[in-house]
């Protein structure tokens, strides 16, 4: 690895990493926290960082990653206590020592690795956060009705959501009451809630999000919309779906 | 195809129809805390009047006992206004329960989140929900002591209650406790409803200068009150009269 870290002819920084490992397949293994040291380089990512890890120090590391770059949403993890995507994190941004953990909230399957996608699932299935039309079936061969361009945007930029899990990780509420449905369940109803296809209306998203589960529950301390990686604009998207369901 | 098809179809029949009440109950929710949040801002420019004057003070005490405009006083119009005062409180603290931990393993959780997260949002709302923990005991307390004695007030009476009755630890207390509480309160009203329409770093910005205001405002009032019970210690008991000088109604 290049060791350059600033081209300043000064030693190369190295990071400790203090990760958490756990196997819950594995009754025999208890929690521990295992370091692992590195040699920091330019340009450097966690998501980089751990795969070095495992390629050169420890091949039994679990972590997820896809796309790296910030797309899929799958490498999110606690870095020192905060949620965040492992590839969109410099190492160069962080101390000496860095603390690695799971994102809580979401079923372990080791180490770094959790299984949001059987939460989002479970969200999406309860929000039904899909086009509700009318006809039983849309006919594939027509042509889709025009939209108006600034309402797809509006649409588009709800739907940047890649559902990581940061903003469910970060949220107090969700800590506390596991049947929280999330920014990420917000942000998707306030997407669907655009959408001239469906056909749903303010009283059948009610049905979906209007108890202390759903918006009423939210606290606003707004964590989520600081972590989101695609900085969604989660706070004034809760607060009008608030303002929305408490007169639906 | 009808719309009772569609429900049935799409699945929305098998969630039902929800209660309205959660609306009502997060509506009804912030706006007692609103209320609450504003009546102790008045309440605390009414206190402070004593440091333009003792007679101010004496005058605004007056005003709500209804001597100017009834011709003599009826301390029990502000244990009315303390009724309807305790009844939003009672309902306030009710509702906001909903949101407290509700056993030990979820209030050490939270607090290990927020510990882990530096997030100060989230710090700030442990502080109010501590501080609205501490307010169950003496915001009651107070209360009580308002509705029971509301005559009880004035330049010397509140003045001997702080110094004399040994009072000014418990008011400093609930100063601290209360703005805070009030002044995080009003902040996530805000953003959790999405008005006023300002941008989250300008709420903080507005929301600390406020607490400030109201915090030195506070501490200036008590201490006016502490240096007057002191200099009347002597006197414990004795009643204010204006300078002007009024027959029957010293306070």
């Amino acid at each position: 690895m290049n060791n350059t870290t600033s081209g300043s002819g000064l030693p190369p920084r190295h990071i400790s990493f203090d990760i958490l490992r756990y196997n819950p397949q594995d009754p025999a293994t208890a929690p521990r926290m295992q370091t692992y040291r590195i040699e920091d380089a330019d340009s450097m990512t966690l998501f980089i960082a751990l795969n070095e890890i495992r390629e050169h120090q420890d091949p039994t590391l679990q972590f997820d990653f896809v796309c790296r770059a910030g797309i899929c949403g799958s490498c999110a993890m606690m870095v020192n206590g905060r949620p965040q995507l492992a590839c969109r994190t410099l190492t160069r941004n962080l101390p000496d020592v860095t603390t690695l953990a799971p994102l809580p909230f979401f079923e372990l399957i080791g180490d770094l690795s959790v299984n949001t996608g059987k939460w989002m699932r479970g969200m999406s299935e309860r929000l039904q956060t899909w086009v509700h039309t009318l006809e039983p079936a849309p006919d594939l061969r027509k042509i889709e009705a025009r939209m108006n361009p600034d309402l797809a945007e509006q649409i588009y930029e709800l739907d940047r959501c890649v559902e990581c899990g940061c903003c469910v990780a970060a949220c107090g509420t969700a800590q506390m009451r596991q049947d929280f449905v999330g920014a990420v369940g917000f942000g998707q109803i306030a997407r669907f809630r655009l959408d001239p296809r469906d056909v749903r209306n303010d009283e059948d998203y009610y049905a979906l999000i209007g108890d202390d589960t759903g918006v009423f529950g939210c606290m606003s301390l707004l964590a989520c919309h600081d972590v989101c990686p695609k900085s969604l604009p989660l706070q004034t998207q809760i607060a009008f779906l608030r303002r929305k369901m408490a007169v639906a | 195809m009808l719309r009772e098809v569609f429900i049935v179809q799409s699945g929305l029949a098998e969630i039902g129809k929800r209660s309205r009440w959660p609306a009502r109950l997060d509506v009804v929710q912030s706006l007692s805390g609103l209320a609450l949040a504003l009546f102790m801002w008045g309440h605390m420019f009414f206190v402070a009047s004593i440091l333009l004057g003792a007679d101010v003070m004496w005058a605004i005490t007056k005003l709500f006992e209804g001597y100017f405009f009834l011709g003599q006083s009826y301390p029990r119009l502000v244990s009315g206004v303390v009724a309807v005062v305790i009844a939003l409180f009672v309902v306030h603290a009710l509702l906001a329960l909903r949101k407290f931990p509700i056993n030990y393993r979820q209030y050490t959780t939270v607090r290990a989140h927020a510990q882990a997260m530096k997030h100060g949002d989230t710090t700030l709302w442990l502080w109010q929900a501590h501080t609205g923990f501490m307010l169950f005991f003496l915001a009651s307390a107070h209360l009580y002591q308002m509705l029971v004695w509301p005559q009880n007030i004035g330049p010397y009476a509140s003045s001997d209650r702080i110094w004399s009755d040994g009072l000014w630890p418990f008011y400093l207390v609930m100063l601290l406790t209360v703005e805070l509480h009030g002044g995080i309160g009003l902040y996530r009203l805000a953003l959790k409803w999405g008005w006023p329409p300002l941008s989250r770093h300008s709420l903080h910005w507005l929301k600390w200068l406020l607490t400030a205001f109201f915090l030195i405002l506070g501490l200036a009032t008590l201490g006016a009150y502490m240096k007057i019970g002191f200099e009347h210690r002597q006197h414990y008991g004795e009643r204010y009269t204006p300078t002007w000088g009024t027959e029957g109604e010293e306070r």
